[in-house]
Formats: structure tokens, C-alpha cells, sequence
């Protein structure tokens, strides 16, 4: 079998998990700290994560598959996220979703195809006032309609 | 030094992610240029609750209430207002066409009390001075010396303050449980884990004023005897995260937090856990695995957590706006508390009503007041003069109410009766338009994809829930169908795991049961 070689991961990494290495129920901390730097959770550094903090690979994906926030899959440069609160939801919400869609061609929680967008819907941001609301990376559009999201997606186009 | 003006900009999250922080700089540059400094204090708050209206900028003494300002209005203000001491009525806030004279005049807020919400919009939340000077950690002091741990019990319990989390479970005796419980180590878990879609008072409290979650954490750890807390916070909350990380290194340079507090020779320290990302982790056992950095599972209660939680430890955990309250107790006292509210349920409850209302935002009423003041007084009614049909309380928890009980009084135990509960707080109104079983659908989704999958009553009749519901959407459904819904209901409710699974049902249960009309059965061809 050929000897896979190692990731090695960057100094600031490896600090953290030493740090946290002892400290109890440290691995969900430890997981948003590589998702910090990576977008995501590439399998390497999940290897490498696990040894150093000396944790199996099934409790990291136990962990890293249960909840919403990791991924496993590299996301696109911007995430464009549809708040899907209730307020939103009833104030249109779906409609943006599909006119996205349908622009990006891309389906929700995928990539498009140039690796620029990934698609998301999301539980409330808080911010049922500007209803319905989507997050472009940090950036918030309010009281967004259909036809206002070409307008949106081109302030992230490329060269914009 | 005393200042003469105060200007007051909401940094809340809505507000914020519509250009505060610019409105704030410019309006900061330009009081410099202008040489105001020395009388012009200019404030980046928390929340206002109106955030229907944000950005918000308020000026004090003068009362004025400037709404959806633009980073371009800063100017103005800056020159016409606190350097001129012109007010622009142009920005004034108004009902019918008036400008309204001061913020307590405004229907919005004239039948709010806001206790735990007391600092929400007036302090820098960054600054642990400001929180001093509003009686901050004084009721820490007061829970030390004076009072003693059976003191606080004492307090709590003739305050009547219950869970604000949901469930409604006295917090004097949640405390006292912990309390006389032996054990080495003992811990206190803030869950902030807020994951009701369209709620967000958890989030604004935090940002608001994060030094009270602290403070009353820390009255905690002294009356139960726990050295060591937690507070799990949701990781979509990054400027709620950012400012608790700022409250708990100025109160531990301070000696509020660290060791040997006030000289009295009790330790506590907080530290920040972060969620990722599971409505589940908002049950408490649940929460308590997700500290502990695994997958979020609930297990079978007792044992409590009170008496064996974190680690096997005994655990208190309260929500944020539970512990918001405390402060406020310690000082003025339970009887002051027990005296605002209604029968059963004392206090305020913080609600974050949106929907189809004119005005959204996030409100604290007193407990008792009915659903119609908060509608149409607070509120303002139904935009485009659409009919009132339904609102929803408790999220995917709870239920729909209709017209017919507009004048319930909102407490624990009236708004159960009505099918529903108070859950955390959201509160969202529907009009005409709204499908209920469409909406009975949507949170039906949101529940069968949080399921943690554990028992089989959740994992199994949730998403068997989900496509009968489906069916009526489709316009398929059947008598058949109906009856199936009721009994999957039934089950669920009673033999579930944790809260996620036993409330699931309750949205459409409670649409089928007001709105049957809805729920139309297809004729067999």
C-alpha cells in the first residue's frame, strides 16, 4: 500500500488544538476553528486533526456530519444564504430561492458550476424586520424581491 | 465630564447590517470636525426593538427619533441637529403625518416594560462602565453579602420568575435543586442556542447588553456553589459572540469574573461554547452532550440535569432571557417583580413579532396583556388592510391562535389552553393570504429535518407527518389522510424523547383544528 503523505497543517492550527487538546469537550471548537481557516473540513486535515488531538476519525464525522454548520464539500467563493424564518418564509422567502436558483442554475446546498456561488437556505437571522432577507457572504439584502436579485448577484460577479 | 446631547444609534443585528456602523462613523467624524466632543456623547447601543423602522438614531435630550436613516443623513444630523440644535423633522419618526413628541409616545412602546430589555438601547454594550452605572453587578454584590445563597432562593421564589425558555419551570426551584445537590463541582450553562426560526430576543439581549447574562450567571455560581460556567451560543450569531467575548475580559480585568470576586473569596468563570448549527441543541440534555463537544442527542429525563448534568455534575441551565431578569430581582427585590404580570406568570415576556404586521420588532410586554393590544395597539395592525387570520406562538412548537381569542390573556398557562404555548417568544402574525396548511407544512419540514434521529416516534412520524401534510397542500389529500395525521399526532406527542418530538405535531394539529376548512378532502373519482 502506498504510504500516503502527510498533511501538514499551518503552525496557528496546530497551536489551537494543542491548546485545546486537553481541555474537555473540546472537538466542536477545534472543528470551527478548521472550518475557520479551510471553508471546510477537507479529509487530510481531518486526518491530521485526529491525530493530534488524538480523537477517531468516527467521533470527528459523528460530530462533523450531525450538525448543519460543517462541510465536508468546499463551498463556493460567495455563500448566498436565503433566510428561511418564518417571517421570511411567508414574506417570500420561496420565491427567492427558486428565481436563484433558477439564474445560477444551481440547486439548494450546491455549488455552481464556476465555484463562484454556493446556495443555502438558513433558519432565522434574525432580522425579521427586513423580511425577507437573504446573506450574501456578510453582506444583508432586506425586503428583497425576485427581480432585485440580478442586481444583487452582479455586485459579485467577477471584476465587479 | 457631562454631556450635554447624547446620540444614540441602534447597533443592533438588523440595524447594523443596514449601514449602522457607517451612520456611526460619520456621525462620530463629523462631531470631531465640528470640535462637539465635549458636549456630544455619541453611543453605539443595542437593539431598539423597532427594527421595522431601522436604522434608528435617537437623540437625547430632545427625544428625537430619527428612522431609516442613510449613511448620507449623518451629515445633517451632525450640522443641523447637535451642532445647531435643529431637530429634522424630515427623519422624525411619525403617526399620521405628526412627528411624535417622545419615544414613550410612540404606540410601538407605549405599552411596553421593559425589564429585561432595561439597558437595550441605552448603553454601549462594549463599555462595562455604562453597565455599571445602571446598578450593573450590584446585584451580585447584594447576592453575596447580603442575601446568601437561601436568601436568593428566597427571592426568586417570591418573584414567581419562570423559564422564559419555553417550558415555564420556576427557576427558584431549579436553583434550589442544584443547590442541594453535594457534589465537588457544579456548573451554570446560559443556553443561547436560540434556534426558533423568526425569534430573535435571545440574540438582541446579548448584543444589547451582554454584562447582565454575566452577572446573573455569576449570582448563580455563588447561590448553588458552581465555580464554572458555560455559555452556548449558536455560531450564526457572530456580533453577539464577539461582544460576550469583550463583557467577559473587561469584568474579569475588573474582578467581577476570575477569582476571588469582590474579595469574597468565591471564584467563577465563564467561557463561550458554540453551537453549530442543531435546533435540537436548544432541549436541555441535548445541549448539555453539545458542551461536551458531541452529536447533540437528547437522553431520558430524570435524571436532571440539576442533579446530574455537564459531566455528570450538577448543572443549572438557564436561557438568556431567564437569567436577564436576575439582576433586576437581586436588586429590587421579588416582591417588585411578583407585582408586574398576571396571576400565574410574573414579569415581562420579550416576543419578536413579525409577519404580517406593520410594525416588526422586538417588544417586552407584561405578562397578562392580551394578543389584540400587542397586534394592533403595539403592532399597528395588518399592512394593506388585509384581514387578521391567525398568529403563531412557540415556533414549530406551537400552535396556531385564531381571531376568536384575541383577547386571551397571554400567559403559560392561557396560551396552552389554547392549543399553542409561549415557546421563546416568537410571535408571528399571518393575514388573509396565508395557507395554514402550508404553513403547518413548512414547520413540519423544519422539525423532520432537525429530528437528531434518536427515538422513533420523532424519526419516523415526523416525516410520515410531512407527506400526509403535503398531500392537502397538493390539493390529494383524504379522510383517510385526515385521520392518519391525528393519530401520528397522538403518538408522537406521548411518546417522543425530548420537546423537539412531543411538540412537532402541534402546528398542524392546531390548523386542522381551526382552520379545517383548509384541509379540504378530495372526492373519490
Amino acid at each position: 500500500m502506498a504510504v500516503e503523505t502527510r498533511t501538514t497543517l499551518p503552525d496557528e492550527l496546530c497551536e489551537f488544538i494543542l491548546e485545546w487538546k486537553h481541555r474537555p469537550g473540546n472537538l466542536i471548537m477545534i472543528l470551527h476553528r478548521v472550518q475557520q481557516h479551510y471553508k471546510y473540513l477537507p479529509e487530510p486535515v481531518v486526518d491530521e486533526v485526529a491525530r493530534l488531538a488524538d480523537l477517531s476519525l468516527a467521533q470527528i464525522y459523528g460530530v462533523a456530519t450531525f450538525y448543519n454548520f460543517f462541510n465536508l464539500t468546499p463551498p463556493g467563493k460567495h455563500r448566498i444564504a436565503v433566510c428561511m424564518g418564518t417571517a421570511c418564509y411567508l414574506k417570500g422567502a420561496p420565491a427567492l430561492t427558486e428565481e436563484l436558483s433558477t439564474t445560477l442554475k444551481v440547486g439548494v446546498n450546491e455549488v455552481t458550476e464556476d465555484k463562484q456561488f454556493s446556495l443555502l437556505e438558513v433558519r432565522c437571522v434574525g432580522c425579521c424586520g427586513l423580511a425577507p432577507a437573504v446573506l450574501v457572504d456578510e453582506d444583508l439584502y432586506g425586503k428583497l424581491t425576485p427581480e432585485k436579485v440580478q442586481e444583487m448577484l452582479d455586485n459579485y460577479q467577477e471584476g465587479a | 465630564m457631562a454631556y450635554s446631547t447624547y446620540c444614540l444609534i441602534c447597533g443592533g443585528t438588523a440595524c447594523e447590517s443596514s449601514k449602522a456602523d457607517e451612520i456611526y462613523k460619520r456621525i462620530q467624524a463629523g462631531v470631531s470636525e465640528k470640535k462637539l466632543e465635549d458636549q456630544v456623547q455619541v453611543v453605539k447601543t443595542g437593539c431598539f426593538g423597532f427594527c421595522e423602522q431601522g436604522p434608528i438614531v435617537k437623540v437625547l435630550p430632545d427625544e428625537s427619533f430619527y428612522v431609516q436613516v442613510v449613511p448620507r443623513d449623518a451629515d445633517e444630523i451632525v450640522e443641523e441637529h447637535l451642532n445647531k440644535g435643529r431637530p429634522i423633522d424630515r427623519l422624525q419618526y411619525k403617526e399620521k403625518a405628526a412627528v411624535v413628541e417622545t419615544t414613550d409616545q410612540i404606540s410601538f412602546y407605549q405599552k411596553q416594560v421593559r425589564i429585561v430589555l432595561r439597558n437595550c438601547g441605552f448603553i454601549d454594550p462594549e463599555n462595562i462602565e455604562e453597565y455599571i452605572a445602571r446598578s450593573g453587578y450590584e446585584g451580585l454584590a447584594k447576592a453575596l453579602f447580603d442575601l446568601k445563597p437561601d436568601g436568593v432562593i428566597r427571592e426568586l421564589e417570591k418573584s414567581g420568575l419562570r423559564g422564559r425558555g419555553g417550558a415555564g419551570y420556576p427557576t427558584a426551584r431549579k436553583w434550589a435543586f442544584t443547590k442541594d445537590t453535594k457534589a465537588t463541582q457544579k456548573y451554570i450553562v446560559c443556553n443561547a442556542d436560540e434556534g426558533d426560526p423568526g425569534a430573535y430576543m435571545d440574540r438582541s439581549i446579548l448584543e444589547g447588553d451582554p454584562h447582565s447574562i454575566l452577572e446573573a450567571m455569576a449570582i448563580a455560581g455563588c447561590t448553588v456553589g458552581a465555580s464554572k460556567g458555560y455559555i452556548y451560543i449558536r455560531a450564526e450569531y457572530p456580533l453577539a459572540i464577539k461582544r460576550l467575548q469583550h463583557a467577559i475580559m473587561e469584568a474579569t480585568e475588573r474582578g467581577l469574573l476570575g477569582e476571588d470576586i469582590f474579595g469574597s473569596g468565591f471564584n467563577f468563570e465563564i467561557e463561550i461554547r458554540l453551537g453549530a448549527g442543531a435546533f435540537v441543541c436548544g432541549e436541555e440534555t441535548a445541549l448539555l452532550m453539545s458542551v461536551e463537544g458531541r452529536r447533540g442527542m437528547p437522553n431520558q429525563r430524570p435524571p436532571y440535569p440539576a442533579v446530574k448534568g455537564l459531566w455528570g455534575k450538577p448543572t443549572v441551565i438557564n436561557n438568556v432571557e431567564t437569567l436577564a431578569n436576575i439582576p433586576v430581582i437581586m436588586t429590587r427585590g421579588g416582591d417588585w417583580f411578583a407585582s408586574i404580570g398576571s396571576e400565574t406568570s410574573k414579569g415581562t415576556k420579550v416576543f419578536a413579532l413579525t409577519g404580517k404586521i406593520n410594525n416588526s420588532g422586538l417588544i417586552e410586554v407584561p405578562m397578562g396583556i392580551t394578543l389584540r393590544d400587542i397586534i394592533f395597539n403595539i403592532g399597528g395592525g395588518i399592512p394593506k388592510g388585509k384581514k387578521f387570520k391567525a398568529v403563531q406562538t412557540g415556533g414549530p412548537s406551537g400552535g396556531m391562535i385564531t381571531a376568536d381569542y384575541l383577547d386571551s390573556p397571554i400567559d403559560y398557562e392561557s396560551l396552552t389552553a389554547l392549543g399553542s404555548m409561549m415557546g421563546s417568544g416568537g410571535m408571528i402574525v399571518m393575514d388573509e393570504d396565508d395557507s395554514m396548511a402550508g404553513v403547518a407544512n413548512f414547520y413540519l419540514g423544519f422539525t423532520v429535518e432537525e429530528s437528531c434521529g434518536k427515538c422513533v416516534p420523532c424519526r419516523v412520524g415526523g416525516r410520515q407527518l410531512k407527506r400526509l401534510v403535503q398531500k392537502f397542500v397538493d390539493g390529494e389529500g383524504t379522510q383517510e389522510d385526515l385521520d392518519k395525521i391525528a393519530e401520528i399526532g397522538h403518538w408522537m406527542k406521548s411518546s417522543s424523547l425530548c420537546g423537539l418530538g412531543n411538540t412537532a405535531p402541534n402546528p398542524v394539529l392546531s390548523s386542522i383544528k381551526h382552520f379545517s376548512d383548509e384541509y379540504i378532502i378530495k372526492e373519490a373519482q
